[in-house]
Formats: structure tokens, C-alpha cells, sequence
């Protein structure tokens, strides 16, 4: 296959890991913990999608742009709305406890969304067919064919990227998130509204899943409830490579893995093995540099 | 909740598994393959409690263990075949899958060397997957079909005998000089190491014996079963072994014993109520987590035996 053709799968699926992963990554920052349900929260954006876009379509009329991005909109405040209300309810309480019992908590909770939704009184366990949001196009490069998702999947997550960049290093609710990420019984004496803030990371986190789980599904287009599992663990994994609580680390991490995922698809044999590669590469990155790619070690004082 | 000593659990135990066999076939085949499956819940759940109650390393892969024992042991006893003596070599083909899942426990200990907490939580999950996907692809396990035609050696003596064998040796490893080691490295690992713990020989044994009684279970499973599939042992059924030593106490014997009865029978209660089955018992883990961090069977501060 072609080399161009497989770099640019690589970064429309890693671009997609990378929005996953930073929601993995920032909550990590501020709470230290990982957010298992992150992954079912960008199931419910598929969901809310699929309900939404029927009615933006009659507003709007069909596959108006800017229909597109009132549901992107309208989708990313649900999720944000759903992610608070999990940490409201599930982690807030749990605050001060051990983290593995938070960790447990995490895995609880991701596991009462999947299983509620696969009920047939809710979503049902079968899959549905994604409706088609923008009429699609291919823009051949030489060889390499280039599908208009893809582009909207890179320009979508180069936008959200940015915008993330500029409201955690240049807005005040920016500051504070590092401040609580930093060091959260300082933060709170200085005055941070620590619990205020760390609702806006889970809300931020989640919606940018949202988005992922649109974007997710337009390029393979049909959903179920446990269609998170998998884009949620690779996303996982990313955040980890680069080094978790990193946001660059992130991004850097779901690129390598986008591409790594892609260039061992193409190879015949390994396109079986791409779950167990994605975890030994991990293992041994891991084992290599503890702390992820750009992560920083930390040395504990006795 | 003072433990009764190692000695008479082992010999409660086999008394007991004695008298079921005994008394095995006036049973129904349904409930008798539910008490089985309870057994097997010991096994796996007092195993996985040396290592993340016990020794505090954090363990998400305890089915990969589970699956390595299971496939191996049920492989020899395939390539045996059904001669006479065929279910002779059942102990024999349950001690090597044992053998091999603890050599795989030594590879997943090893990082644990380096990693902690969450970090060491991710290698285990990612170990138990790899395990899992190339168990998928291997033709000679059956690949995604599984393992089909398993002999049916599996019965209630040796489900019993083998959970008390695995508590006893947990229990006297716990208890022993040496075993203390294990309660030091979770109570804090640089004080451990500078009262002269050996902390690496420590993690790493804690692993591979963890992982050895994982492989038995795995191999009880198999010949119970008569079938394998590696969505069978897929990062759920870890979770339900964390599930049942966080619900018992980490490392409380007695009740991790308990949450795997409570846990195994609980489904079978909820039998009418499929639809709902996974969503109660995702609720329960958020709720426990919620009420009872410490355990569904810790009503006082736990004091461990003869702690100085």
C-alpha cells in the first residue's frame, strides 16, 4: 500500500485519539486518577448525534455546514453536561479516599453506562447505521486518495487543539486548572475555586470525547453501545505514552499510535496482533521511560 | 475478625471436598456446577488478594493468568487424548498450566519493579490483553473459535481441595516471617526497604505465586467448562476478581472468601432479571465504593494476627 495513503489514515485516526486523549490526560492532571467512563461519554456524543442530527437537518436543512456545527455544538454541551454530573456524583465524594478506590468507582461507573445503554429499553445492543452529516468528496494526491472526513477530521481536531491550547495557558480558568493540577490544597488557599474548576476540566474533557465520538463515527459509520471501548483504550494508551497529565504528550502520543495503528493494519499477519502491539509498545516505553514520553519522573522524598 | 489458623483451613477444606465428592452425585448437575464455579472464585480471588490486598501491587490482569493456566493445561489434555489412564494426568496438566502462568506472573512482575500504582495497574490490563489476542490468534488454542471438547475431569474434590491448598499457602506465606515482607511493602515501600526488605524479591514473588493459583484455577475452569474462547478472559472477568477482593477487605482472607461466594451466587439470584443483571451489579461497585471503601465485611479497623 501506499505510503502517503497510510500517513494520512494514520493522522485522521490519530487526530481522533488525540481529542480522546486529552479529556484522559486533563483529568489526570487536576484529580490524578484515570476516567474509564471517558470512553462511554464519547459513546453518548455518538448517540446524542444520532438523535440530534434528524432534527438539525429539519432546521437547518440537509447537509448544511452550519447545521454541522450547531450539532457538534449542542452534542459537546451534553457530554459536558453528562461528564460533570459523573464527577458530581461518582468522584466528588471520593475526593480524599485511596485512589484505587476512585479507580474501582471509575470502572463502575463506565461499566453502569455500557450496560444500561446495551439494555433494549435504551439504546439496545445492536448497531445503527450513522447518518451521513456533509456530503463526502475524494481528493486524489498522485496515489494517495484523500476523503473529505479525513480533512475535516484534521482541521476539527487542529481547531479544538488550539483552542484548548489557548484557554489552559492564556485564560484565567486556564491558570487555574495548572494551579489545581500543580498543587490543589495551595490552590484552594489562594482562592481557586478547586471544585468549580475541576467540574470545568471534567466538562472540557468530556465535550472534546463528544466530538471525538461524531468525528469517530463518520469515518466508520455504525454505532453501539460499546463502540467506545476500543477508540477509548488506544486513546488511553496514547495519554499514557506520552506521558499522562502531559497535554503535548498526548497529541505526540495518539500521532505515533495513529500511524503505528495504520502501518501494522497494512501489514499482512500483524493486523491481528494491533491491540496486543499497541500494549507492548506501551509496556516497553513505559519500562524504558516510567513516565511516558514527555512526562517527567519524579522522585518520591522518604 | 481473628483468622482461624492456616492449618485447620486446609484441613476444613479437604475434609470437605472429601465429603462432597462423596455425596456429589445425589445433587443436581445445575447447582453442582454453580458450587464449582464458586470454588474456582477462591482460587482466583485468594490468589488475586496476596497480590493486591496483601502486597498492595494493583493488578488488573489477573484473567491473563487465569487464561494462560486454563488453555495450556486443557491443550495437554487434548494432545493426550481419552486413553484409560488419560485423567491420571489431570494434576499433572493443572500443575504445568499453574507452571506457566506463574512464568508469565515473573514477566508481569518485573515491571512492577519499576511502576507503581496506576501506571502498574495499566501494564497489568495491557499484559492480560495481549494474552488475550494472541490466545485469538493462535491456531493451536483454536484461535477466536476456542477450544472446544475439553474432558470433563473437574469435580468437587478437586475444585475444594485445590481452594483450600491455595488458601492454606497464601494464609502460611502471609503469616510466616518471610511473608510479613508482603504487608511491609504495602503499608510503605521505602520503610520496607530500609528495615532490610528485599522489596524486588518481594513484588516479584508475590506476582508469581498470585499468578501460579490463578493458572490452577484456569485449568479447573477449562476441564469444568469443556470450553474455552478468549472473550472469555477479557479485562470484565479481572475485573471481577478485583471486584471480589475489594468487596471482601484487601487482604481480608475470610472476606474475600465471602464476596467470591456472594459474588459467583449473585448472578444465579438475579437469573429473572437478566436485562438488569450487569446494570445492579455496576451499581453495587459504585455504591460500595461509595459506603464501604473498606470492604462489605469490615466492621472494625482490621488488625492483622500477631502484628508486633
Amino acid at each position: 500500500m501506499d505510503f502517503i495513503q497510510q500517513a494520512i489514515n494514520g493522522l485522521g485516526l490519530g487526530a481522533i485519539y488525540a481529542l480522546i486523549a486529552l479529556g484522559y490526560t486533563m483529568v489526570y492532571g487536576v484529580l490524578r486518577f484515570i476516567n474509564f467512563a471517558h470512553s462511554d461519554v464519547l459513546m453518548l456524543g455518538a448517540f446524542a448525534a444520532f438523535y440530534l442530527a434528524p432534527r438539525m437537518q429539519q432546521v437547518f436543512g440537509q447537509q448544511s455546514v452550519f447545521g454541522v456545527i450547531m450539532l457538534f455544538i449542542a452534542v459537546a454541551l451534553i457530554c459536558a453536561l453528562i461528564g460533570m454530573t459523573i464527577e458530581r456524583f461518582a468522584y466528588r465524594p471520593l475526593r480524599h479516599r485511596p485512589k484505587l478506590a476512585v479507580l474501582i468507582t471509575a470502572i463502575g461507573v463506565s461499566l453502569f453506562i455500557e450496560f444500561t445503554c446495551q439494555n433494549p429499553h435504551v439504546f439496545g445492543a445492536a448497531t445503527r447505521p450513522f447518518p451521513k452529516l456533509v456530503a463526502e468528496t475524494q481528493f486524489h494526491l498522485g496515489n494517495a486518495i484523500i476523503g473529505s472526513t479525513d480533512i475535516l477530521v484534521i482541521v476539527v481536531t487542529a481547531v479544538l487543539l488550539g483552542a484548548m491550547w489557548f484557554i489552559v495557558q492564556k485564560t484565567r480558568i486556564g491558570t487555574a486548572m495548572r494551579a489545581v493540577s500543580f498543587n490543589q490544597q495551595a490552590a484552594l488557599l489562594m482562592g481557586v475555586p478547586v471544585n468549580k474548576i475541576i467540574s470545568f476540566t471534567f466538562g472540557l474533557g468530556s465535550s472534546l470525547a463528544a466530538i471525538a465520538g461524531i468525528l469517530y463515527s463518520m469515518k466508520a459509520p455504525g454505532i453501539e453501545p460499546l463502540m467506545g471501548v476500543q477508540p477509548g483504550l488506544r486513546a488511553f494508551v496514547a495519554a499514557v505514552l506520552g506521558g499522562i497529565g502531559n497535554l503535548p504528550g498526548a497529541v505526540l502520543g495518539a500521532v505515533l499510535l495513529g500511524l503505528l495503528e495504520t502501518f501494522a493494519g497494512g501489514v499482512p499477519g500483524l493486523s491481528n496482533y494491533r491491540d496486543a502491539i499497541a500494549f507492548g509498545i506501551l509496556i516497553l516505553i513505559l519500562l524504558l521511560k516510567p513516565a511516558g514520553l514527555l512526562g517527567r519522573a519524579t522522585i518520591e522524598k522518604v | 475478625m481473628p483468622l482461624p489458623g492456616a492449618k485447620r483451613w486446609l484441613l476444613v477444606g479437604i475434609a470437605l471436598a472429601v465429603i462432597a465428592t462423596y455425596l456429589a452425585p445425589q445433587f443436581n448437575r445445575y447447582y453442582l456446577g454453580i458450587v464449582i464455579d464458586v470454588g474456582i472464585a477462591i482460587i482466583l480471588a485468594t490468589s488475586l488478594n496476596l497480590i493486591n490486598g496483601h502486597t498492595g501491587q494493583f493488578s488488573l490482569g489477573h484473567a491473563g493468568f487465569m487464561a494462560v493456566g486454563g488453555y495450556f493445561s486443557a491443550w495437554i489434555s487434548l494432545e493426550i487424548g481419552s486413553s484409560a489412564h488419560a485423567q491420571w494426568y489431570f494434576p499433572l496438566s493443572l500443575l504445568a498450566g499453574g507452571l506457566l502462568a506463574a512464568v508469565v506472573g515473573l514477566m508481569v512482575g518485573i515491571p512492577s519493579l519499576r511502576l507503581k500504582g496506576d501506571y502498574l495497574a495499566i501494564v497489568t490490563l495491557g499484559f492480560g490483553e495481549i494474552i488475550r489476542v494472541v490466545a485469538q490468534n493462535t491456531e493451536a488454542v483454536g484461535a477466536a473459535s476456542g477450544l472446544k471438547g475439553i474432558p470433563q475431569y473437574t469435580n468437587l474434590g478437586w475444585t475444594f481441595g485445590l481452594a483450600a491448598v491455595t488458601i492454606y499457602v497464601i494464609t502460611a506465606l502471609v503469616n510466616s516471617t518471610y511473608g510479613r515482607g508482603f504487608i511491609a511493602v504495602h503499608d510503605d515501600e521505602i520503610a520496607a526497604e530500609s528495615n532490610g526488605v528485599n522489596t524486588t524479591v518481594t513484588k516479584v514473588t508475590a506476582f508469581v505465586t498470585g499468578a501460579f493459583f490463578a493458572g490452577i484455577a484456569g485449568g479447573l475452569y477449562a476441564h469444568h467448562k469443556r470450553f474455552l474462547s478468549p472473550t472469555g478472559f477479557d479485562w470484565l472477568k479481572s475485573i471481577d476478581i478485583v471486584v471480589m477482593v475489594i468487596l471482601g477487605g484487601m487482604g481480608n482472607t475470610v472476606g474475600v472468601i465471602l464476596a467470591a461466594i456472594l459474588l459467583t451466587l449473585m448472578p444465579e439470584f438475579l437469573r429473572d432479571f437478566a436485562e438488569y443483571r450487569m446494570i445492579i451489579y455496576a451499581l453495587l461497585i459504585i455504591l460500595l465504593m461509595l459506603l464501604r471503601p473498606n470492604g462489605l465485611f469490615s466492621f472494625k479497623k482490621f488488625k492483622r494476627r500477631g502484628t508486633a
